[in-house]
């Protein structure tokens, strides 16, 4: 990527119209191989329903139907993608380093635990920007020392991050079942074990004339900055390097253990402010409804937007429009619900699998260039 | 509080009256149920043989009816989710009325959605509706614990160890009632049955709920029950252990063709067609609406196998005692901490206000909340 953009930058200072062309020939590489891995990916779903004796055009129909065809519709794909802008945030950052974070939905679990924990000495006398404060405060801290914790375990003791960030996901929901089942059990809700509740005063509000929370305009800001932290600074640049290749970041002298656990901090920041919002603007208290897979489909997120903060917002809708079309698709063609974790995951499959095209097409480069 | 219990009881009578009514002038008021599309979420599969499958089972009961559409969404999670699905089905199916059928989607989904589409009915499945929420939405329940009191009676005289285990998954009101109340029936017909009871802390963890079995049955236990979303496991690792077991929320029978007695099943289908004839008559709808035996909204699985003639016929006799509004919690009942919860001669009514509230096991009961 880096060295691309250095070789194309320096083209165009020769100013030639073919030099344009073959920064065009680059840059559409990064559009016709997404495209034509959704299209590849969309016609094996397709078969995958033609087996069913279902139709694909309808299918397809609701699903536009559903996820983007009505104002409601629209509605209804972006309040499903904020929370996925946040935990794909949490899978990116990291991977940028070369590690991989799959235990996102523990930060967002802890990150909701711990707002909806320092909120509760604060109902009745704190102003609610007071308490939303302190509640994000405790959400980023949260979730960045938990994802912070995995990056140090990597760098020091050589613990393999995946494998502890998903071991780790385990620890974070027994200790908010422990806390919200014993210590913390608001006494008034018998019947499903919960933190007491913020009070909806204290709760975010919706974009006006919108039912969709604060959360998704603060996940693209977020995504927005973190590009420009990845991008333009020298930590996302030393960053970068030592994702490319650590022995060479170690002998130039770059503190890659640091690198490794801010980065990792960042991250699990990104996946507790979800955890927050899931509190402060739509349970308005902790419970088990926090574990409800957002940090696991944000690695799909992630991985389909190449680790690109900026890429990720689009992808996050265009997988909550699939998420919020599946309920129609169920009612209207009588299929089960997975059908749309079907198509998930074909996308996945097939987008992992075109990333091994990248380089390979002669197209992309200009003449001269061996591919 | 109190003032709020005697409505909600007299609600409740007034819905059982409501029944009476609907079952002689039923059939032609639901001709008239035109129009009428119904929403219904479910939390789980709609075959996991339990709470979802009964609610699923009624909802085929309902579209049965003529003029009525049902519209049904499985695997909802109690997330913003569930909000979002039950506007698309009033936005895009054109529902008008909404069955909600897990706990957690009431607060704040459904009280948000009812203020939001005032002309949409809003039922959810667990006594939680107050004077305070809007007015259409709604709560409707089943005593299920008067079914396990039957499914006590019939395991009480079906043990020979008089050790009776429970697969438990949360130690919250309904599920303790639910467990005290098998031990009264068991105790009803056999003054030395036991209950042992397991927490898994999980509504849904078939392997916890699959070693729970087992370690009850090598504690010496013969007959199992259980309180979980999906009895299966439960019910499966019984009959391979070659014991005998009650059911509970849906029927299991054909899980268990040796060792199945009976099960504690919820009849959720008497509700939605009341509630469909009662709209589709332009009626108000009950905002509480609860019963057991009496108005038909629980029952109990056909017998199985594992049935004797002695156990069939006590159950069917305790079954009507209930029906007929004859208390199952009679003193004297001591709490398992050997605090007194009932004096000798004194019981609670069946729809004992505070029962609902229930946070502690009885005598007999072993196994601990905490």
């Amino acid at each position: 990527m880096a060295d691309t953009t250095e070789t194309s930058g320096v083209r165009m200072q020769s100013g030639t119209s073919f030099e344009l062309v073959d920064r065009l020939r680059r840059s559409s590489e990064f559009f016709v191989i997404p495209l034509l891995a959704l299209v590849v990916s969309g016609l094996l779903f397709s078969a995958f329903l033609l087996t069913l004796g279902k139709s694909p055009l309808e299918f397809f129909s609701l699903v536009w139907r559903g996820g983007f065809g009505t104002s409601f519709s629209w509605q209804n794909t972006l309040v499903r993608a904020a929370p996925l802008v946040f935990t794909a945030l949490c899978v990116a950052i990291p991977a940028r380093l070369g590690l991989v974070i799959i235990g996102g939905e523990g930060a967002l679990v802890l990150g909701g635990f711990a707002a909806a924990s320092i909120a509760i000495p604060m109902v009745g006398w704190a102003p609610a920007f007071l308490m939303l404060l302190a509640m994000f405060l405790a959400a980023t801290i949260a979730g960045g020392v938990w994802i912070g914790l995995v990056g140090a375990l990597r760098h020091y003791r050589g613990v393999n991050e995946t494998i502890a960030s998903l071991l780790m996901f385990y620890i974070a929901v027994s200790i908010l079942n422990f806390f919200v089942e014993g210590a913390l059990r608001d006494p008034s809700d018998p019947n499903k074990p919960s933190t007491k509740p913020i009070g909806s005063e204290n709760m975010i509000g919706a974009i006006p004339g919108t039912d969709v929370h604060w959360g998704l305009l603060v996940g693209i800001l977020l995504c927005i900055a973190l590009f420009l932290v990845m991008n333009r600074t020298t930590f996302g640049f030393a960053a970068q390097i030592a994702g490319g290749n650590l022995r060479a970041a170690q002998a130039h002298g770059l503190p890659v253990g640091k690198l490794m656990v801010v980065a990792c901090m960042i991250a699990g920041a990104c996946a507790g402010i979800a955890g927050f919002f899931e509190v402060a603007a739509i349970h308005g208290k902790a419970n088990a409804s926090l574990i409800a897979g957002y940090g696991f489909t944000g690695i799909l997120v992630s991985f389909l937007a190449r680790h690109n903060p900026l890429v990720i917002v689009p992808v996050a809708i265009f997988l909550g429009g699939i998420a919020a079309s599946g309920g129609l698709v169920q009612r209207r063609m009588d299929l089960p619900d997975a059908t749309v974790l079907v198509l998930q995951g074909l996308l996945f499959i097939i987008i992992l699998v075109s990333e091994t095209f990248y380089g390979r097409f002669q197209i992309f480069r200009p003449k001269g260039e061996a591919a | 509080m109190s003032k709020f219990e005697i409505s909600r009881r007299s609600l409740l009578q007034s819905s059982a009256a409501g029944l009476t009514l609907l079952s002689s002038a039923g059939l032609s008021r639901l001709a008239h149920a035109s129009n009428l599309t119904v929403g219904i979420v479910y939390v789980g599969p709609r075959d996991d043989f339990g709470w979802n499958q009964a609610h699923a089972v009624a909802a085929s009961a309902l579209k049965e009816v003529p003029g009525v559409t049902v519209v049904e969404e499985e695997n909802v999670p109690e997330t913003i989710a569930v909000q979002k699905s039950m506007e698309s089905m009033i936005n895009l199916d054109g529902a008008n009325m909404i069955f909600a059928t897990s706990f957690g989607y009431y607060k704040p989904f459904v009280l948000d959605l009812a203020a939001k589409y005032t002309d949409v009915e809003f039922r959810h499945a667990a006594p939680l509706w107050t004077d305070a929420d809007p007015k259409n939405a709604g709560s409707y329940f089943g005593y299920l614990d008067q079914a396990h009191y039957v499914d006590g009676v019939a395991a009480g005289l079906s043990t020979t160890s008089n050790k009776l285990g429970f697969v438990a998954a949360k130690p919250i009101g309904t599920v303790l009632r639910n467990i005290n109340s098998f031990l009264l029936g068991a105790r009803k017909v056999n003054p030395d049955a036991t209950v042992q009871v397991i927490f898994t802390g999980e509504w849904s963890m078939p392997v916890r709920e699959a070693e729970a079995a087992n370690a009850l049955v090598d504690a010496g236990c013969d007959v199992l029950t259980c309180h979980v979303d999906g009895p299966k496991v439960v019910i499966e690792t019984a009959e391979s252990r070659g014991i005998k077991c009650c059911g509970h929320n849906a029927s299991q029978a054909p899980l268990a063709p040796n060792g199945f007695i009976t099960g504690a099943e919820y009849k959720w289908e008497t509700i939605y067609k009341m509630f469909a004839a009662d709209l589709g008559a332009g009626e108000p709808l009950p905002n509480f609406t609860g019963g057991g035996f009496d108005v038909d909204f629980v029952q109990s699985t056909p017998y199985g196998a594992g049935a004797t003639e002695k156990a069939i016929a006590a159950a069917d006799a305790a079954r009507a005692d209930v029906k007929a509004g004859k208390p199952i919690f009679v003193g004297p009942i001591n709490k398992q901490d050997g605090s007194p919860l009932l004096a000798a001669g004194a019981s609670f009514d069946n729809y004992e206000p505070s029962l609902d509230q229930t946070d502690y096991l009885i005598e007999g009961v072993t196994g601990s909340i905490t």
